[in-house]
C-alpha cells in the first residue's frame, strides 16, 4: 500500500455579513402617538454608506432584536441615517422610544429602490397611504434637488386621521411650493380639520398628469395600492410604469431567512420596490 | 491474487470497512454518519464501524417509519431517515453575533463559524448530494453565509449509493438519483451476493483519491459490475412514486386558487415536521438572548418553518393565518418559486416529508390532485378524506 498522509484541511475563519454596526441616536422627533423619527450618526468614521431611495436597513435595538425599517432621509446627507418607526411590537417599540445618545446597531442598506430614472422627462406621481410616506421621502428629496429632470410632480398622501400624519411641518412647506402639488386627505376627521376627507384613491381624479407619460410610485397598505393602481390604469397610466413597495416580515435582509417571500420574490433581495405588473396577480390572492 | 486497483477506483472488502473510519479519524476529521438512536437512523458522530446501523433496515410509508433487524449484515441497507446533513452546515441553533454595552459603546463580536475539526460526511445518498448542491445556491449563491461556506468547503463527502428504495422515494422523477454520479469526494456501493460482501469504491477528487490510496483495495471484476447492475435495477424497480418536476412550477402558478388547498389544509396539522426533515428547507428566525444584567446579549439564528403562524407576522397580524395558505406557500415555494429564486427545484425526491408527516400528507399526491381537473362541486362537499 502506498501510504501518503491523508490530512484534513485546515479550516479558514471568515467574517459574518450579519453583524450590525453601532450608531448613536442624535435626534428624535415624535411624529404621532406611536411613531417617531430617529436620526443616527456613525460612531466609527464620519459618514454612512450610500443608499438608494426605497431601500431599508436592519435596525438593532440592543438586547431586544432587529427590525427592517425603510430609510426616510435624504440620499445626499451622508452624515446620518433617518428612520421613521411605528411601535408595532417589542423591537419597534424599543426603536421608537430611544433617547438621544442611545446606541443602536445598523446593517444595510438592503433591497432594490424606486426606479427614479424611469420618471425623468415624465410626470411623477407618488400615492401614499399611512406609513408609506417614509420610504418615499428620499424620492422627494432627490426630485427636489434635480427638479428640472421631471415634469409635473404630484403627491397624494392619505392617513387615517389628522393625528396620524407624519412630517407635518415639512408637508406644510412642500405644500407651499409651486413646483410640486402635495394633497393630503384623511379617512375621518373632526371639525378641527379643514382639508380633504376620504381615502387616498379618491384624490386621483383630481391629480394633474398626462396618463400616457406618467410614472407612479405607490406605497401603503396592499388594498390601497391595488385601488390606486386600478384608478391610475383607468386614467391611462401604463401598468408597466406603476411601481409598488411591498412589505413582509424580514429577519435577515440578505435573502437567506425565507420570511419575506412573496411568490417568486424574496422582497429583501428582489424588492421591496417591484413593478406592479409583477405582483398584480398575487395581490388578488388571499393570505398569499 | 487480485489485480491491483486503479488510483480512482477499487473494491473494499467488507472486513476492511473499519479501515475507512480509522483513516478518517486519524486524518483529523470529525466523522458523522448514520447510526441507530431512538428507533430511527439519524446522523451523528461515528468513531468505529460498530457505530454504523449494521443489520438494520427501515420500513417507510406515508406517516410511518419503523426499524427492523435484517439477517444479512448489510451496513447501509436503509433509506434516508429524519435527519439530513443540513444540521451540520446550517445548524438548528447558531450564534450569529453577540454584543456588549459599555456606557455609550456597543461592541459587536461575530459568532463562531468554525468547528474544531473539518467534517467527513459518511453515507450521503444521491438525493442528499443534490440537496447539498441546492443548499449551495441558497447559502453561497448570493450573500455567502460564512458558517455554511466554511463547513461545506472543508467537509469531505463520502457518498453511499442506495442498495434499497423506500415506497416514499421518488428521486428518479426528480433526476437526483438513485445512482450516485457526482458531487462527492469518495463513493461507496455496497454489494452482497455469493461473490462476497464488499464495497465498490470510487474517488472523484484529489481528496478522494488521497483517501482511496489509504484503503486496502483490489481491482473490480465482471462479477462486481454484474451485481451492481442487478442491484441498481432492483432499487429502481422499488420506486413507485413520481413527481412532474418540469411541470410543477407552472402547474402551481396556475392553481394558486385551487380548492385542493382547502382540502389539504384541513388535514395538515402545521406541525412543521416536513420542513424540519426536508434536506433543503432553509427558513430561519432570530432570537435575542440578553444576559440578566443587560450588559451583554446574544443574537441567535434558529430553524423556523413557514407552517408557523408567527412566520408571516406583519405588524400585529399574520398574513397566512389559515393552514391551507401555509401549505400552499410551502409547496408553491418548494416545487415552484424555488426555480425563480435559485434556478432549481427545491425538492430532491427523498420522501422525508411524506414519511414524517404525522397524517401522511404526500406532496406527489397533492400535485397530482392539482393536475386533475378542478372538481365541479364545492370543496366543502369533499370533506377531508383526500
Amino acid at each position: 500500500m502506498p501510504s501518503e498522509p491523508f490530512g484534513a484541511p485546515v479550516p479558514q475563519e471568515s467574517g459574518t455579513p450579519w453583524a450590525p454596526v453601532p450608531y448613536r441616536v442624535s435626534e428624535r422627533t415624535q411624529e404621532t402617538a406611536d411613531t417617531a423619527t430617529i436620526e443616527l450618526e456613525p460612531l466609527e468614521g464620519t459618514r454612512r454608506p450610500d443608499f438608494l431611495p426605497g431601500q431599508f436597513n436592519m435596525l438593532y435595538a440592543p438586547n431586544i432584536g432587529e427590525a427592517a425599517i425603510s430609510i426616510a432621509g435624504s440620499p445626499s446627507d451622508l452624515r446620518r441615517w433617518v428612520h421613521t418607526v411605528r411601535s408595532a411590537g417589542k423591537t419597534t417599540d424599543a426603536l421608537a422610544q430611544v433617547r438621544v445618545g442611545d446606541v443602536l446597531g445598523v446593517r444595510g442598506p438592503y433591497g432594490k429602490g424606486w426606479p427614479l430614472h424611469e420618471a425623468e422627462g415624465k410626470d411623477l406621481l407618488l400615492v401614499v397611504g399611512g406609513l408609506g410616506l417614509p420610504p418615499l421621502r428620499p424620492v422627494l428629496y432627490e426630485v427636489l434637488s434635480h427638479r428640472d429632470r421631471f415634469r409635473r410632480v404630484e403627491i397624494a398622501y392619505g392617513a387615517r386621521t389628522p393625528k396620524d400624519l407624519v412630517y407635518y411641518e415639512e408637508i406644510q412647506r412642500w405644500r407651499g411650493r409651486d413646483d410640486l402639488r402635495f394633497q393630503v386627505t384623511v379617512d375621518r376627521a373632526g371639525t378641527e380639520w379643514y382639508g380633504d376627507v376620504g381615502i387616498v384613491t379618491q384624490r386621483i381624479p383630481d391629480m394633474r398628469f398626462e396618463g400616457s407619460s406618467t410614472v407612479a410610485f405607490l406605497c401603503g397598505p396592499e388594498i390601497m395600492m391595488k385601488g390606486t393602481a386600478r384608478a391610475l390604469q383607468e386614467r391611462g397610466v401604463l401598468t408597466s410604469r406603476i411601481y409598488v413597495s411591498m412589505e413582509r416580515n424580514m429577519k435577515c435582509g440578505i435573502g437567506q431567512c425565507g420570511h419575506c417571500q412573496f411568490g417568486p420574490y424574496l422582497l429583501c433581495r428582489d424588492g421591496p420596490v417591484l413593478p406592479y405588473a409583477s405582483v398584480e396577480r398575487f395581490l388578488a390572492l388571499r393570505e398569499f | 491474487m487480485s489485480p491491483a486497483p486503479s488510483d480512482t477506483a477499487g473494491v473494499l472488502e467488507r472486513k476492511d470497512l473499519g479501515r475507512l473510519l480509522e483513516v478518517l479519524n486519524g486524518a483529523g476529521y470529525r466523522v458523522v454518519g448514520p447510526r441507530v438512536r431512538d428507533g430511527a437512523i439519524v446522523y451523528d458522530e461515528l468513531r468505529t464501524e460498530e457505530d454504523l446501523p449494521i443489520g438494520w433496515r427501515d420500513r417507510q410509508e406515508a406517516g410511518t417509519y419503523r426499524l427492523e433487524r435484517s439477517e444479512d449484515g448489510r451496513v447501509f441497507d436503509f433509506n434516508v431517515g429524519p435527519h439530513s446533513w443540513k444540521k451540520y452546515l446550517f445548524p438548528p441553533h447558531h450564534l450569529l453575533w453577540s454584543t456588549r454595552q459599555e456606557g455609550n459603546r456597543l461592541q459587536v463580536a461575530p459568532g463562531p463559524t468554525l468547528e474544531d475539526k473539518p467534517l467527513a460526511f459518511l453515507g450521503v445518498r444521491a438525493c442528499e448530494l443534490a440537496a447539498l448542491q441546492i443548499s449551495d445556491r441558497v447559502f453561497q449563491g448570493g450573500v455567502v453565509d460564512p458558517t455554511y461556506s466554511q463547513r461545506r468547503s472543508s467537509a469531505l463527502i463520502i457518498a453511499v449509493e442506495c442498495s434499497t428504495s423506500a415506497p416514499t422515494c421518488f428521486c428518479p422523477s426528480m433526476r437526483t438519483g438513485p445512482e450516485v454520479t457526482q458531487g462527492f469526494d469518495l463513493s461507496l456501493r455496497e454489494l452482497l451476493s455469493p461473490w462476497g460482501h464488499r464495497f465498490l469504491v470510487e474517488a472523484a477528487t484529489d481528496r478522494g483519491r488521497a483517501l482511496l490510496r489509504q484503503l486496502p483495495l483490489r481491482a473490480g471484476t465482471e462479477e462486481d459490475q454484474g451485481d451492481l447492475g442487478a442491484q441498481r435495477a432492483r432499487v429502481r424497480a422499488g420506486i413507485q412514486r413520481s413527481l412532474p418536476v418540469d411541470e410543477a412550477h407552472d402547474l402551481l402558478q396556475e392553481n394558486l386558487e385551487h380548492p385542493r388547498w382547502e382540502t389539504v389544509g384541513r388535514r395538515c396539522l402545521a406541525c412543521t415536521n416536513c420542513t424540519m426533515a426536508c434536506p433543503t428547507c432553509f427558513c430561519s428566525t432570530t432570537e435575542e438572548v440578553p444576559s440578566l444584567s443587560g450588559e451583554t446579549s446574544e443574537h441567535f439564528r434558529r430553524w423556523d418553518s413557514c407552517f408557523n403562524l408567527a412566520f408571516s407576522q406583519l405588524h400585529t397580524i399574520s398574513v397566512r393565518s389559515s393552514i391551507a395558505s401555509r401549505y400552499r406557500q410551502w409547496l408553491n415555494h418548494k416545487l415552484g418559486t424555488w426555480w425563480d429564486q435559485f434556478g432549481t427545484s427545491g425538492c430532491v425526491g427523498c420522501g422525508r416529508c411524506i414519511t414524517w408527516c404525522p397524517v401522511g400528507i404526500d406532496l406527489t399526491e397533492e400535485l397530482a390532485a392539482l393536475r386533475a381537473k378542478a372538481p365541479s362541486t364545492p370543496t366543502t362537499a369533499q370533506g377531508a378524506k383526500a
